[in-house]
């Protein structure tokens, strides 16, 4: 989707170290006594483990999306990397610097200046327009009017608003209340950008149309980015790497291909079962080994089916898949055409 | 014994056991009965075992004022210095509007500036009304001030007014604070809930005295009374309105960096201040309420003037105060509701000058200047001249008079029917039952609806009353206020039923019921005191005018919220409309029209007191004794057990309701 360098190349913006979030009486005298509680000391206890030892890196500039159903600890775990709720126990380390051992003053510095965040229900101030709203992060920073309202007007402008700043939230639509979230939260240039399902409250029209939108805005932003969804789909759409997460616990951590093709548990394989193979997947995922002596012509191995599929149906001899300007591999249309069915892979 | 836990096996056996309990109950009523001669105290609470409370709270007072030392300076003192403080506004307000500015004392006084005139201030508040309503409601106000200086009313309307003036920002803002306190600090909360609980249920007559004996009589004691009893509302509401604002906007400004600070001011506060607004109507509404009654400890006013008409039977007057008070509580509700109801306005161009800014102040200013110095030279623009004035003093007089000839007879069947028939067997039975079998009753109740702890709380409550000496009042208290809610009832949910049936006739209803509440309870005495005289029938009739509202409002409102799916499920089903009343939407309404029985109860509890001063015995009457002798023990102690009675009766029903919305699933 974009051709950056390997994840694991670039360093980590945000990362969780056993982080826990435990709802009940006394919950970390409990995690002490008990450091790897199961769903049955929990529950017998009478503690909710809303996150339970998250571990993840999150790197610079990529799209990381948390995947989970409702009441999977996604929202919670999310909170717990900008500490709207405070975790049990772990580290949340922005880069390499533990914010949970941030006193109150440095913890809203962090927030005014490194982080972003956009709400599902987009959390707009009824009593401001939308360039007051807009302004609002730099006006707590005290900065002048002027100063911040130029700020503003830039960012509504970045998101399509112009001619609406002096509109209140009520009278805009829902896509356009959250285009002001996003305005409002990138105002402060944030490092860190956290989404939490920031289009799950709109129609799946608009929904889409903000899907793009907000890739348009990354490729030019380039942001580190958090994305919380409980839609597959949008996942897969956006993610670079999605983690899975249930009962509170993270189940996998991959790029859409590998929960695909290696899913870690029947879980994750029910969520991917229903996915089209041919938008994740990838020539290299179903290349086999070159054969033949002729190609009708060649695929990068980082395409994926989706788009190489029109020219490959029509062509009965097959195409080589290659890495830059090597030959790695053949792909044929019988293989593609069994992506597109989404037939078991016969590799 | 968890009454709560159902499950359905064991819900019949229950039930079972429940019943056994109270036929328990009714055996040991019947045993007490028979063993009356040998245990006289199972009825009638001895003497001898009296709590002397109301003494010792008594000299509590006495050493509060007048042995208690800070060193530097004496309780009283500290008191004196509190009420002068408050006092200063008041002054500002009252020369400003009612006595002019004036110099030296009493009759000697020389006034150096005059009031503001009459025709300013009807200007200003129509003014204010086409501010914030436009003109229609800019008319009525008008046309409400106009009535009072057309009908001599304006001195004491001013008088009554510079109170409120006063009170309602001391009280709003007051409620604002504590409110935003207890949202802060849950120990905060815990430890105000039940304060405010009380400052809601203790009749207002019984906190008059202490007020007065440590803030002197006058004015200011009856303000700050007015305050006491106008806050609680604010308080609760400022706390459900913090608590409704999303807790994304909340999670929103702390990830904005807001300082806690910042985030009260910039982000709760704005998002939750349209629900806050509702509050701020609510103490007008009860600020003006109270200020009626406080003209007892001389505030002075136009309840002064009702309450004096009353005493002399001067029919004609008393309506004319009375109605005075009506439209001044018309025109400061609908003025505070369109205030609340305000639009956000729009975003504010920095370049725009004073005038562009704040036309309405600037044009009020200006009003009262002219007309200020207008009054100088023409009089009639100053007071109202004398011989515009209307009367209809006589006219009242008349009426009545003729409904009384002709009519005597009649009305004093209906009194005497119901009196002989009803009132005085009730009266009669709740009198001869045992305490200690009243006591168990109400804490099986208790247990029954709503576990232990409610168990405790009526069953100690109940004891209390016993003790501190004021069983037969206390009876005598629940046997009036029954039978009004009974008959209010009786009233209020038919009417409910129909206009929730029918559009035209619940928008009718609304405008009345909307209307009847704005009235000060003090205006529902002069009508019946006229036909029926004084006593417990007059008493009654007033308690269920004055109640009957809720019992209307929450019928016509809960039939109406039953979910629309159902009836539609009804109705496909088969149902005739009278099936859909009595199968689907009386059941799954009786939550909420419980509510309103609970509402109408504090109603009536709270009206009750005010009739005293027509003449019955019970509680209110103990409490309004205590006012005229100043006993500050005897009042608190009398207020303290109607304010029991109250909260029994709101915590059982309550309870019930919550039970019952549960177990429909639409709680």
């Amino acid at each position: 989707m974009n051709a950056s360098p390997q994840p694991n190349e670039r360093p980590v913006k945000l990362g969780c170290k056993s982080v826990w979030k435990i709802f009940g009486d006394n919950p970390s005298a409990f995690l002490t006594d008990n450091p790897q509680p199961s769903d049955e000391e929990l529950a017998s206890s009478g503690m909710i483990g809303a996150v339970r030892d998250a571990n993840l890196d999150i790197f610079e500039g990529e799209i990381f999306v948390i995947m989970g159903l409702s009441g999977s600890g996604k929202s919670t775990l999310v909170r717990c990397m900008t500490r709207l709720i405070e975790p049990t126990a772990g580290e949340v380390l922005f880069q390499g610097q533990d914010i949970l051992k941030a006193d109150e003053k440095e913890l809203i510095e962090y927030r005014r200046h490194k982080m972003g965040m956009v709400f599902q229900h987009f959390a707009l101030l009824p009593h401001l327009s939308v360039l007051g709203n807009v302004a609002f992060p730099l006006e707590i920073q005290g900065i002048s009017r002027e100063m911040r309202e130029m700020r503003a007007n830039e960012m509504i402008e970045l998101v399509g608003l112009k001619g609406r700043e002096n509109y209140f939230p009520r009278e805009l639509s829902g896509g356009q209340q959250q285009r002001v979230g996003i305005a409002r939260s990138l105002c402060v240039e944030p490092e860190i950008w956290f989404l939490d399902e920031p289009f799950s409250a709109l129609d799946p029209l608009i929904r889409r149309e903000m899907q793009e939108e907000f890739l348009r805005l990354q490729s030019v932003l380039h942001k580190t980015i958090v994305f919380i969804t409980h839609d597959f789909d949008e996942a897969i759409r956006l993610a670079d790497r999605i983690a899975i997460m249930k009962d509170g616990k993270i189940i996998q951590i991959g790029t859409a291909e590998e929960l695909l093709l290696h899913p870690a548990d029947s879980y994750v394989e029910e969520f991917t079962s229903g996915i089209p193979r041919a938008k994740v997947l990838t020539a290299g995922a179903i290349m086999t080994r070159p054969k033949a002596s002729s190609f009708a012509g060649s695929v990068q191995i980082t395409t994926k089916i989706e788009d190489l599929a029109a020219k490959l149906v029509h062509s009965n001899a097959p195409y080589c898949v290659k890495n830059g300007e090597e030959i790695v591999g053949e792909i044929s249309r019988q293989s593609v055409l069994s992506v597109l069915l989404d037939q078991e892979l016969m590799l | 014994m968890n009454a709560t836990r159902h499950s359905t096996a064991s819900s019949s056996s229950t039930a079972q056991r429940w019943w056994a309990i109270w036929a328990g109950l009714l055996a040991f009523t019947l045993l007490c009965y028979l063993l009356k001669d040998s245990f006289p105290w199972l009825f009638k609470y001895p003497r001898a075992w009296t709590w002397p409370l109301r003494f010792w709270i008594s000299d509590f007072m006495k050493w509060l004022m007048n042995s208690l030392d800070f060193g530097l300076f004496t309780f009283r003192e500290a008191t004196r210095f509190f009420s002068w403080i408050i006092e200063q506004p008041y002054w500002v307000a009252k020369s400003l509007l009612s006595s002019g500015f004036l110099k030296g004392q009493g009759s000697g006084a020389i006034e150096i500036f005059p009031r503001l005139p009459w025709v300013g201030v009807i200007g200003i508040v129509m003014l204010m009304g086409w501010k914030v309503g436009g003109r229609n409601l800019s008319l009525l106000v008008g046309a409400c001030f106009l009535y009072l200086a057309a009908f001599g009313q304006w001195d004491s309307a001013m008088t009554t007014l510079s109170s409120i003036v006063i009170s309602v920002p001391l009280g709003v803002f007051g409620g604002l604070l504590l409110g935003i306190q207890a949202h802060r600090s849950a120990h905060f909360n815990q430890a105000l809930s039940p304060i405010l609980d009380l400052m809601q249920t203790v009749p207002v007559f019984a906190y008059l005295v202490p007020v007065l004996i440590l803030f002197g009589f006058g004015p200011v004691s009856a303000m700050i009374a007015t305050i006491i009893y106008a806050m609680p509302p604010m308080v609760r509401i400022t706390i459900l309105a913090l608590q409704k604002v999303p807790d994304e906007i909340v999670e929103f400004g702390k990830m904005a960096g807001c300082s806690s600070r910042q985030l009260l001011m910039k982000v709760q506060l704005p998002t939750a201040k349209p629900a806050i607004m509702v509050g701020v109507n609510q103490v007008v509404m009860l600020s003006l309420n109270m200020v009626i009654i406080a003209s007892m400890i001389g505030a002075g006013g136009l309840g002064f003037d009702v309450l004096n008409a009353l005493r002399r039977l001067k029919i004609g007057e008393g309506i004319e105060a009375g109605v005075a008070i009506t439209l001044l509580a018309i025109a400061l509700d609908r003025l505070s509701q369109a205030f609340a109801n305000q639009p956000q306005p729009a975003q504010i161009l920095t370049s725009q000058s004073l005038l562009q800014k704040h036309p309405y102040l600037l044009a009020s200013a200006g009003i009262a200047i002219t007309t200020w110095l207008l009054g100088l030279v023409v009089p009639a623009v100053q007071i109202f001249p004398e011989e515009w004035q209307v009367s209809t003093g006589s006219f009242w007089g008349d009426v009545v008079r003729y409904i009384n000839i002709n009519y005597f007879d009649e009305l004093d069947a209906v009194k005497n029917f119901l009196l002989l028939n009803i009132m005085i067997p009730t009266k009669r039975f709740l009198l001869s039952l045992p305490w200690v079998a009243v006591v168990i009753g109400v804490s099986i109740a208790g247990a029954r609806l709503g576990g232990w702890r409610l168990a405790m709380l009526a069953g100690l409550s109940a004891i209390f009353i016993a003790t501190v000496g004021l069983w037969p009042k206390a009876m005598i208290t629940i046997y009036l206020c029954g039978l009004s809610v009974i008959i209010a009832c009786m009233i209020g949910i038919p009417i409910g039923v129909a206009a929730s049936r029918n559009e035209n006739l619940h928008r009718i209803v609304q405008v009345v019921i909307d209307t009847l509440q704005t009235l000060p309870s003090f205006v529902y005495l002069m009508p019946v005191v006229m036909l029926f005289r004084v006593g417990d029938f007059a008493a009654m009739l007033a308690v269920i005018a004055y109640a009957v509202v809720p019992a209307i409002r929450y019928t016509d409102h809960g039939i109406r919220n039953v979910p629309p799916h159902l009836i539609e499920a009804a109705i496909a089903t088969g149902c005739t409309k009278r099936q859909i009343l009595w199968k689907v939407q009386m059941p799954l309404a009786l939550p909420e029209i419980m509510l309103g029985i609970n509402q109408t109860i504090m109603m009536a509890l709270s009206m009750l007191v005010i009739t005293a001063l027509v003449g019955t015995r019970d509680l209110g009457q103990e409490v309004y004794i205590a006012l005229t002798k100043a006993d500050i023990g005897r009042g608190i102690v009398a207020g303290l057990a109607i304010a029991l009675i109250a909260i029994i009766v709101d915590r059982l029903i309550g309870a019930w309701s919550n039970k019952r919305k549960r177990e429909l699933g639409i709680g």
